[in-house]
C-alpha cells in the first residue's frame, strides 16, 4: 500500500507560495480587483483613460455595435449610442460620477448624521426625544418619492441629487452614532476627560468619536452600493442628473428605447452597476464581519 | 397594548404630517405655482381670480391650512399636463392598474421564494442553500430597472415569448411581475428560511416523526405551517415596497399605472399630479407600516415595551 503523504501529492504547492495563497484568501480580493477596474481607474483618470470625449460624437458613427458584433469598429470597442458617442469613455466617465455622488453625498450626510447623534447620544433628554423622532420619520418616509417630490419642484441636477440622497442618508448614522454613544459616555476615560477639564465638544469630537471610527466605515462601505443604485434608478427616471451627462442610469434609460435595435447601450451599464454594487456589498460585508461584527442588522 | 398603539399611531400622523410639509414647501421653492397653474395666455386678471380660489394671497401658514384641508378631501387642483383632470381623478384612474400589478408580483414572489427558502432550511449546506445565497446577494445588487430590461431583451425581443411593454392579457404582466417581485424574493426567502430553522428545532416536529409522517408532509403542512407567521407580518411592509417599486418598474414596460403617471408628471414638471401621488403613496406606505407594526405586537408581546 502506497503511503501518500502531501510531498507525494503532485498539486502540492512549495510552502511559500502555499501560505502567501492563504493569506491572501483571508481578504475579499476578487471585489477589491472589481472596485478598482471598474471604479477607481476609471473615476479618478477618466480623462486620461478615456479615448474620446463622452459629450460629442459623430451621428455618421452612430449606434456602431460592439467590435466582436458584426459591423463593430476597434475604434468603439463597446459600440457607440443613438448620437455616436463613444460607449467606452461614457462608461468611464460614468464611474466617475457614480463615485463622486456617492462620495459627496455619504460624506455630507455622515458628517450631519454623525454630529447629531453624537448630540443626541451624548446629552440626552429632550434634544434625544426629538432628533430621535425626527430619525424615526425621516426612515418611515419613502425614498423614491421623496426624490420625485423635489425634483419635480426645482429639477434635476447634481445639488439636487446631493440633497435628496442626504436627506436619506443622514437618519442611518444619526442612529448608529447614538446608539454606541450612549454606551461609550457611560465608560471611566470620559468620565476622568470630565474631571480633567474637557469641555462637552472636545469629549464628543477626541474621545467619543474615534471609537466610532469602525461602525462609520462599515457603515459608509456597505451605503456606496445603494447610493449608486439610488442614483442611477433616480436618474433612469430622469429625476437624478439631467442629460448629458453620462451617469449609468441615464445610459441605461438610453437604451431602453433601443433594445430591438442596440442592445449594447443599455447592457454594459447596467452590468458597470451590477458589478460594482456586488463587489461594493462583499466588500462591506467583510469589513463587517472583520471590522465591527455587531452591525449585522444594519 | 394601547398605549404602545397610540404611540405607534401618533408618530405615523407625524410622518404624514412631515410629508405634507415637504410637499408644501417645495411647491412653494418651485416658484409661483399660478405659473404652472395657467395657461400662457392668462391676463392678470385670471391670476388674481385663481390666486382668490387657492388662497395664495393670504400669508404662508393660512395657505398651508388651506392646502391640507383641500388635501384631506383628496383636492389637489387640476393636471397641467393632462388638460380637463384633476390630479386625484388621474391618480383613482391609474391605481387599480399599480394594485394589479403589485398583487401579481407579490404571489410570483412567494411562489419562488417558499420553496427555495423551505429547501434551504431543510438542506441547509447544500446546493440549494448556496441557490438562495447567490439569489439573496443578486437580489441587493441588481438595479431592478436594468434587470427589467434584460428580461425584456430576452424573452420578448430574442425569444418572444411575451410582449416588450404595455397592458393586456396575463402575458403582458409576467416580466414586470418577475422585475417587481426579484427584491421580495430574496427577503421573502431569508424569513422563511430563518423561521424554518426555528420550526425543525421544536418537540413537536419530532413527534410527528414518530408518528411516523411521511417526511414531506411533516416539512410541507405541520412545519411551513408554523413557519409562516413570521414572514406573514413582514408582507404589509412587502407590501409598501412593491408599492413604490412600481414606479421604476412601470415606467420600464410603460405599465399604465400610477409610477408611470409621477414619472411623466415628474418629467413635465406638473406639480399637482406629483403631489397627488406621493401623498396618495406615502399616506399608504405609513398606513401599512403601522399596521404591520400592530399586527405585530399583538403576535409578539416582547414588541410592546
Amino acid at each position: 500500500m502506497a503511503i501518500m503523504t502531501a510531498r507525494t501529492l503532485p498539486w502540492y504547492a512549495p510552502p511559500r507560495l502555499a501560505r502567501a495563497m492563504r493569506e491572501a484568501r483571508r481578504y475579499p480580493l476578487v471585489p477589491i480587483a472589481l472596485l478598482t477596474f471598474l471604479l477607481v481607474i476609471p473615476a479618478v483618470l477618466a480623462p486620461q483613460v478615456a479615448p474620446y470625449d463622452p459629450l460629442k460624437g459623430s451621428l455618421a458613427k452612430r449606434l456602431t455595435p460592439p467590435v466582436w458584433e458584426q459591423g463593430g469598429t476597434i475604434d468603439h470597442p463597446l459600440g457607440t449610442d443613438k448620437l455616436g458617442r463613444d460607449m467606452l469613455s461614457r462608461m468611464i466617465h460614468g464611474a466617475r460620477i457614480s463615485l463622486a455622488v456617492s462620495m459627496v453625498a455619504i460624506f455630507v450626510g455622515g458628517i450631519i448624521g454623525t454630529s447629531l447623534g453624537l448630540i443626541s447620544g451624548y446629552f440626552g433628554g429632550w434634544v434625544d426625544a426629538l432628533l430621535m423622532r425626527l430619525v424615526d420619520i425621516s426612515l418611515s418616509l419613502p425614498t423614491i418619492l421623496l426624490a420625485l417630490v423635489l425634483v419635480a419642484a426645482v429639477g434635476p441636477s447634481f445639488g439636487t441629487v446631493i440633497i435628496v440622497l442626504v436627506v436619506l442618508l443622514w437618519a442611518r448614522y444619526a442612529r448608529l452614532v447614538r446608539g454606541e454613544t450612549l454606551g461609550i459616555k457611560e465608560r471611566d476615560f470620559i468620565a476622568r476627560a470630565r474631571v480633567a477639564g474637557a469641555s462637552h465638544a472636545r469629549i464628543m469630537v477626541r474621545y467619543i468619536f474615534p471609537n466610532l471610527v469602525n461602525s462609520l466605515i462599515v457603515l459608509a462601505t456597505l451605503q456606496v452600493g445603494y447610493v449608486i443604485l439610488l442614483e442611477s434608478a433616480l436618474s433612469f427616471l430622469g429625476a437624478g442628473l439631467p442629460r448629458p451627462t453620462p451617469a449609468w442610469g441615464l445610459m441605461i434609460a438610453d437604451g431602453r428605447e433601443l433594445i430591438v435595435t442596440a442592445w449594447w447601450v443599455s447592457m454594459f451599464p447596467g452590468l458597470a452597476i451590477m458589478l460594482t454594487v456586488l463587489a461594493l456589498n462583499l466588500l462591506g460585508d467583510w469589513l463587517r464581519d472583520h471590522l465591527d461584527p455587531k452591525l449585522r442588522n444594519v | 397594548m394601547q398605549r404602545y398603539i397610540a404611540k405607534r399611531a401618533l408618530q405615523s400622523l407625524l410622518a404624514i404630517w412631515v410629508m405634507s410639509l415637504i410637499v408644501f414647501s417645495l411647491a412653494r421653492v418651485s416658484g409661483n405655482p399660478l405659473d404652472v397653474m395657467l395657461p400662457l395666455e392668462a391676463g392678470p386678471e385670471d391670476y388674481e381670480r385663481v390666486s382668490k380660489h387657492w388662497g395664495l394671497d393670504q400669508p404662508l401658514s393660512t395657505q398651508y391650512l388651506i392646502f391640507v384641508s383641500r388635501a384631506v378631501r383628496g383636492d389637489f387642483g387640476n393636471s397641467w399636463k393632462w388638460h380637463g383632470h384633476s390630479a386625484m381623478g388621474l391618480v383613482w384612474q391609474r391605481l387599480p392598474a399599480t394594485l394589479q400589478l403589485a398583487g401579481f408580483a407579490l404571489f410570483v414572489s412567494i411562489v419562488i421564494a417558499l420553496p427555495i427558502g423551505v429547501m434551504s432550511a431543510v438542506k441547509k449546506d447544500t446546493g440549494w442553500d448556496s441557490v438562495a445565497k447567490i439569489i439573496a446577494l443578486l437580489g441587493q445588487s441588481l438595479p431592478g430597472f436594468w434587470l427589467g430590461i434584460v428580461l425584456m431583451w430576452i424573452f420578448a425581443v430574442h425569444l418572444g415569448w411575451f410582449p416588450t411593454s404595455g397592458r393586456g392579457g396575463i402575458q403582458y404582466m409576467i416580466l414586470p411581475a418577475i422585475t417587481l417581485g426579484w427584491f421580495q424574493v430574496a427577503v421573502i426567502m431569508r424569513l422563511v428560511r430563518s423561521s424554518m430553522l426555528d420550526v425543525l428545532d421544536s418537540e413537536f416536529v419530532k413527534l410527528t416523526r414518530i408518528k411516523g409522517l411521511a417526511e414531506w408532509k411533516v416539512i410541507w403542512k405541520h412545519c411551513l405551517r408554523n413557519a409562516a407567521i413570521t414572514p406573514l407580518t413582514f408582507f404589509a411592509i412587502i407590501a409598501g415596497v412593491l408599492l413604490t417599486g412600481s414606479v421604476v418598474t412601470e415606467s420600464v414596460f410603460s405599465w399604465p399605472g400610477t409610477g408611470l403617471l409621477v414619472v411623466d408628471a415628474v418629467r413635465a414638471r406638473d406639480f399637482q399630479v406629483v403631489q397627488a401621488v406621493v401623498i396618495v403613496f406615502a399616506g399608504i406606505f405609513i398606513l401599512t407600516n403601522l399596521l404591520v407594526d400592530i399586527l405585530y405586537a399583538y403576535l409578539d408581546p416582547r414588541i410592546r415595551y
